[in-house]
């Protein structure tokens, strides 16, 4: 790249440049107001004994690390990220696979049914966590009682220790729809010669789906993947709304630690390092997934 | 006899209509207690709303309220002073759409540049809108709250209003691929014409992507009116609060006891998403299936 740079290029080139530079100007300036800049401000002010005011800074090398690392809450939020994240990816995942491959089936009405699944997507927020407090609730939620109706005894949900991630999980995936279209997308982009030759090869249902649609699939479920793992750490709202890290800590995630210490403990050198921590474990899962990737992702240009 | 009709039915279930029913029958027994599912939430918000407080605690629960109790909307709505959801909606209101047209227009201009201009360090940059795409967003809460208090920008809605007009790379990834398809013969002629970028892009490329702005002005409508971090960090008095934020206030003020009401608010807060998806639901499955096709 940086070869190419020095290279001469024609006046009507490099004014083609300047304008490519002054179109996309605005992003840049963004980027670097407010996503690098604060991604490397908050890495040089995650080594201060930062507080309140940044006037008095102290350099206090890598002591808010430490610190962290001898506070078992921040462990147990670290646990309670990952469960989510696996769960999430699991259950999230395989659950939106299920609506795909239903919604790509030719029936009249799927249109309709695919307006309904994508539905609670879009109004995933407050109001709706609110709904869900009052769904949760162990004595007069619909859940329990629904579940009373089929002769089960329904746990306590977000209000028991054991049971709060399973809850959470299970909540999110009822705002599954942008990953349940993308790969409603890949299936639909699956070319229907490859079913017709294993048809003719004397394949049943299963043998299809897990030779044909699986192998080509993988690029687009690896997308979706990588998509869930990220959306997994920014479930805020939920956490505040509804338990508030709780009961106990066994609700606590990595947001939610940053945040408490942050903006109600004010110990914003440490909250600064929580955020770096959270890059780096997201930079490791990632990193993890394209590794683990080239083994079962199929691409067919490789063929 | 019997033996017949026992292959009758066998071929039958074999035959091409025969297993077209069945189908249906299997995927109807999937479809429809899953629509059942995903609709109950909102069912139970809306029953919850028009009940009777006493209702709202009697048990078994009902789905559907004995007594309708309409009043639950503007009681919710005026009944106290601390949280002023009039105020607050419009906060919303005016937050959002100003934010739609920043995306709109940082992005369009982006997009354009990355899918149409050839330059040299395009491919760096554009890998930079794939990675920043991974980012969350809510990590970088800490240095940004500095910043914005350096800015003096603290409780009011600037630190909303001002980000969106610096582009967002997720929406300038979808519109750069939508920019892709449209044919190159049309830019050519258009240069031969003598029209420059500016107005290539303002009377070819806009016209013809009406559904691509579409979906993403809907995008960016749900992200900024369902936004609750944004506005509990950056926002103190309530004259400048948004319709989340007072949501919440109302949940931890009376929220223990006053559920009808509050399902009442919550409802309200809802239906413009509603108004918005149901209007605009096709442009907006189309515009994620791109997203995730064409990598």
């Amino acid at each position: 790249m940086f070869r190419r740079l020095t290279q001469p290029i024609s006046p009507s080139a490099r004014r083609e440049e300047r304008i490519f530079y002054l179109f996309i100007a605005p992003w840049l300036i963004g980027l670097i107001a407010f996503s690098i800049g604060p991604v490397f401000g908050m890495l040089g002010l995650s080594f201060t004994d930062w507080r309140i005011s940044l006037d008095d800074l102290q350099f206090i090398g890598l002591d808010n690390y430490s610190k962290l690392f001898a506070d078992p809450i921040f462990w147990t939020s670290v646990g309670n990220t990952l469960y989510i994240v696996v769960g999430r990816v699991v259950f999230g995942v395989s659950f939106a696979l299920l609506l795909a491959i239903l919604l790509n089936q030719k029936v009249p009405g799927i249109a309709f049914f695919r307006a309904v699944y994508y539905l609670p997507t879009v109004t995933a927020g407050v109001a709706v966590a609110l709904v869900w407090i009052w769904i949760f609730n162990p004595r007069l939620g619909i859940l329990n009682y629904s579940l009373k109706q089929i002769g089960i005894q329904g746990p306590d949900w977000i209000f028991s220790k054991t049971w709060v991630k399973p809850s959470l999980i299970l909540m999110s995936m009822f705002s599954v729809g942008p990953i349940m279209i993308i790969l409603l997308a890949g299936l639909q982009g699956v070319p229907k010669e490859l079913y017709e030759s294993a048809e003719i090869d004397g394949a049943g249902n299963w043998a299809k789906f897990r030779n044909v649609t699986l192998p080509m699939l993988s690029p687009v479920l690896f997308f979706v993947i990588i998509i869930s793992v990220v959306s997994s750490f920014q479930n805020f709202t939920e956490i505040r709304v509804m338990t508030e890290g709780g009961p106990g800590e066994s609700s606590n995630v990595l947001i939610w630690y940053l945040w408490e210490n942050a903006f109600i403990f004010l110990q914003l050198g440490i909250a600064a390092a929580v955020a770096w921590i959270m890059f780096v474990i997201l930079m490791v899962l990632t990193g993890i997934q394209f590794r683990v990737g080239r083994r079962w992702v199929y691409y067919e240009a490789d063929a | 006899m019997t033996t017949r009709k026992r292959q009758d039915k066998v071929s039958w279930r074999r035959s091409i209509e025969g297993r077209r029913a069945i189908g249906y029958i299997v995927t109807f027994a999937l479809l429809v207690p899953l629509g059942i599912a995903f609709i109950l939430p909102f069912f139970v918000m809306l029953s919850t709303a028009l009940k009777p407080l006493n209702q709202v605690f009697a048990f078994p629960p009902r789905l559907i309220p004995e007594t309708v109790q309409w009043e639950n909307f503007a009681d919710g709505w005026y009944g106290y002073g601390y949280v002023d959801f009039t105020t607050c909606t419009w906060n919303s209101l005016k937050i959002t759409i100003n934010n739609i047209i920043g995306n709109l227009v940082s992005c369009t201009l982006a997009a354009y540049a990355f899918a149409r201009l050839k330059a040299r360090g395009k491919n760096f940059f554009f890998a930079i809108v794939l990675a920043t795409m991974l980012l969350p967003n809510e990590a970088l809460v800490v240095p940004q709250y500095v910043l914005f208090n350096r800015f003096g920008w603290l409780d009011t809605h600037l630190p909303l209003m001002v980000p969106p007009w610096f582009g967002w790379p997720f929406f300038i990834f979808l519109l750069r691929q939508f920019f892709l398809t449209i044919p190159e013969e049309l830019i050519d002629a258009a240069k031969i014409d003598g029209a420059g970028h500016a107005r290539i892009l303002l009377q070819i490329f806009i016209p013809l992507s009406k559904p691509a702005l579409a979906t993403l002005a809907i995008f960016a409508f749900i992200g900024n009116w369902n936004n609750f971090f944004g506005p509990l960090l950056y926002l103190r008095t309530p004259n400048v609060q948004t319709l989340p934020v007072c949501l919440v206030q109302y949940q931890g003020a009376y929220g223990n006891t006053e559920w009808h009401l509050m399902m009442a608010v919550a409802t309200i807060a809802v239906i413009p998403v509603l108004i918005i998806f149901i209007f605009g639901q096709r442009y907006f499955v189309e515009g994620i299936a791109t997203s995730g096709v064409k990598r």
